[in-house]
């Protein structure tokens, strides 16, 4: 059995491995190599530029302000979403309140709409004038609440921020609650018998024993902050006045509006080596001792 | 999944990304290769001017949008009349750029694209890239149908301007679009408003309709560009020609004009009054034409696409109609009846084209005025081809566009700069009306906002720049 075992893993691999080498890794590096140019991507001519590209964008006002929101999402989407879905599935889980089949269902259910939908429905939802959210403030007397949101430099932001965590903290409510589950019941117990409250037993119990997973829904939630683009496009794209934009919109409108395919990827390795930088930097912070049960 | 897991595959990616980089290049690379296809091409004589092959294949891509394919098809027959053993070979896209620009690269384009809708390829990139044939033998060929007469003679004033870029014509816009302000006139005629010819006439009904519970003015919040055609056409027609030529030519100040101050200032009233619909701002098009479709506001500022695109929610009877922005004063340079009448619906002809004059033809085809009456019957829009519309029953928009430009005649006006510079209107003239128009800004920032944007593309040296004279 042993000999004859690395031809019959290459040929399940190399297959897998060659269409991701072309599809995935290769724009990839070709993304490396058209940020040196000036192409417009509607010919074969183009100049070389070197790190002209690089320069412009350091010096750009819209990209600063791109990133300056990306930077924002990066510190608050993680954050509001881990702590609410941490809240919502210790209550569902640890604490079994009533009726928790059904809040399941609910956090869960933006997880099968796609983000298009998610979209269009929170712009009706934000409608100043007959969305779902000025009418129910008006009806309970909060006129003063009622904004125009998406048209709002001031609020547009924070209203998509909301409408992201909205869209994810379903996936981390199951992620958490999966994991919870494999905490063993005794430690709870013991928790309780001591007359640890509901808030100490998820600070000192749960949270640490959830670490590794809570370390990945960084992660992820980190990689989304940064690109966020979805959404934004197809809310505000980028607007009003700029306080939405991203730097996902902002590759996007200079590759399809303005046909800079050079300065486009440009943006795009930037944006690759940020992930990439943050990727690491948050697994060292989080990284943690591992604890087994046994 | 652990984050370990996660840690080696990051790793592991980087390291075959930067190994694989050479051998990647040579898989296949994005960027093109350096081939192009022979021209097809015949003798010209006088039943064929352009000289087409009169086998030649002919592929055409058509946009997929408002306007639908249908009418296509009929030029496709109409050309296919003239040049039987021609294959035509038709399809149909929604997203022009995605789809066409592979094969831009390539070198191998269709003969001629329709680079129409909102993934359109920007038509100034087209042109500085050098992709795009002249125009210039079709429009002075004669006309199919009119004898006498070259097909530059049988076009509408302006019609060819917009897709001219510094003196040689590379797109052909063939629908006719009117710009202007919108109101419904039955609402008028119910109350007894007479739509104002002055700017005092405009607040002083403003007021009217505002008493009678009506908003006076909604408009497109989250595009708000909208709003920057009714401020240039009043300034254009306070100062002149000259004002629309400055703005597309980037001259400096060009946006802080006094004539453009005074059309500031004054559009600044019906923010500061409270004129517009509450809400506006977040509304999208079709949000805010919708609003007022249900009779919410009584004016809005948009081309004459409006009647199509609000086709579905329009109540029976609302018998919408355009008009010119209000004057200013006695002083204006141009009279009340003068409205922004512009080509729009843009056609090109690869240079790279393999029928490059069968594509000429079939554009000359679509200009033929059997061609442009069957286009506006099907389609409900006015094109390029002068008198086309004779005789066909428009609906009440087009029928007022009709009458429009018929009063406005010579003194009709147009502004380019957004075919040149896109990103000039769409991201950064758009954010100045934004804040504008929700009462963020007055009107000297307003338009010291617009001229930093300005200032920003004529000092970017990645845009090619374009100047007009005419």
């Amino acid at each position: 059995m042993k000999h004859g075992k690395y031809p019959l893993l290459a040929a399940f691999l190399l297959p897998a491995l060659g269409l991701y080498g072309y599809f995935v890794i290769s724009p990839y590096a070709q993304a490396f190599v058209i940020s040196a140019t000036d192409w417009h991507g509607l010919s074969n001519e183009f100049n070389w530029v070197g790190l002209d590209n690089f320069k412009r964008l350091l010096s750009d006002e819209y990209m600063r302000n791109a990133l300056w929101h990306n930077a924002l999402l990066l510190i608050l989407l993680p954050v509001i979403t881990i702590v609410l879905a941490l809240f919502f599935s210790s209550m569902l889980n640890v604490h079994r309140a009533k009726g928790a089949g059904l809040y399941k269902i609910i956090y869960f259910a933006p997880q099968v709409l796609s983000v298009a939908v998610i979209g269009v429905l929170w712009k009706e939802i934000y409608n100043p004038r007959s969305g779902l959210l000025n009418g129910t403030l008006r009806a309970l007397g909060l006129d003063g609440l009622a904004k125009t949101w998406l048209g709002d430099p001031a609020v547009a932001f924070w209203a998509i921020l909301a409408v992201m965590v909205w869209a994810n903290v379903g996936f981390y409510v199951v992620l958490f609650g999966a994991a919870m589950q494999s905490i063993p019941k005794e430690l709870y117990e013991a928790a309780e018998l001591d007359g640890s409250s509901r808030w100490a037993t998820l600070w000192r119990i749960t949270l640490p024993l959830l670490w590794d997973t809570v370390q990945v829904a960084w992660v992820y939630l980190a990689i989304l902050a940064l690109d966020g683009f979805a959404l934004v496009q197809i809310m505000t794209r980028g607007g009003p006045n700029f306080s939405t934009d991203v730097v996902g919109q902002r590759m996007y409108d200079v590759a399809f509006s303005e046909n800079k395919f050079g300065m486009a990827s440009a943006i795009g390795v930037v944006l690759f080596f940020l992930t990439l930088t943050i990727t690491v930097a948050a697994l060292r912070i989080t990284r943690r001792e591992r604890i087994e049960f046994s | 999944m652990t984050a370990q897991e996660i840690r080696r595959r990051t790793v592991l990616g980087t390291a075959a990304a930067a190994t694989l980089a050479p051998a990647g290049l040579l898989a296949g690379c994005a960027m093109g290769s350096d081939d192009g296809k022979p021209k097809e091409e015949g003798q010209a004589n006088a039943k064929n001017p352009l000289g087409v092959k009169e086998d030649a294949a002919l592929e055409i891509v058509i946009f997929n949008g408002g306007f639908g394919e249908e009418y296509a098809k009929s030029h496709e027959v109409m050309y296919k009349e003239n040049f039987p053993k021609a294959e035509i070979k038709h399809s149909a896209v929604t997203e022009i750029s995605k789809t066409m620009q592979p094969r831009f690269i390539d070198g191998n384009p269709p003969d001629v694209i329709n680079n129409s809708g909102a993934g359109q390829i920007d038509p100034g990139t087209l042109v500085s890239q050098n992709q795009l044939a002249d125009l210039a033998d079709l429009l002075n060929a004669p006309s199919l149908d009119q004898p006498g007469k070259t097909v530059r003679q049988t076009l509408l004033p302006g019609a060819v301007e917009t897709g001219t870029f510094d003196g040689k014509t590379f797109i052909l816009n063939y629908a006719y679009t009117v710009y202007g302000i919108w109101y419904s006139s039955k609402l008028f005629t119910d109350k007894g408003w007479q739509y104002p010819k002055t700017w005092d006439e405009h607040i002083a009904l403003c007021k009217t309709i505002k008493a009678a519970g009506i908003a006076p003015w909604t408009y497109q919040g989250l595009h708000p560009r909208y709003m920057s055609w009714p401020v240039i056409s009043t300034a254009i027609k306070f100062g002149g020609q000259q004002v629309a030529m400055n703005i597309d030519n980037l001259e400096p100040n060009a946006w802080t004009s006094d004539a453009m101050k005074q059309a500031a200032s004054a559009w600044h009233q019906i923010v500061k009054d409270g004129y517009i619909l509450p809400g506006s701002p977040g509304l999208d098009h079709k949000q805010s034409q919708t609003e007022w479709c249900n009779g919410k506001a009584a004016f809005i500022s948009c081309g004459s696409w409006l009647e199509n695109e609000q086709k579905a929610v329009t109540p029976a009877g609302f018998n919408m109609v355009v008009a010119p922005t209000p004057s200013l004063g006695s002083g204006d340079k141009l009279p009340f009846a003068a409205i922004r009448g512009t080509a729009g619906e843009p056609f090109v002809v690869p240079a790279k084209a393999a029928n490059e004059r069968g594509g000429k033809e079939y554009l000359r085809t679509m200009l033929s005025l059997k061609g442009a009456k069957d286009f506006t019957g099907k389609v409900s829009s006015l094109t390029i081809v002068a008198g086309a519309a004779d005789g066909i029953s428009l609906g009440s928009g087009l029928d007022s566009c009709v009458k429009a430009l018929k009063d406005s005649g010579d003194k009709g006006f147009n502004w380019i700069y957004p075919v040149y510079y896109r990103k000039l209107e769409r991201n950064l003239v758009d954010a100045a009306c934004g804040e504008f128009f929700s009462g963020r800004i007055g009107p000297d920032e307003f338009l010291t906002k617009c001229q930093k944007g300005a200032d920003e593309i004529a000092a970017d040296t990645t845009f090619k720049k374009y100047k007009r004279s005419a």
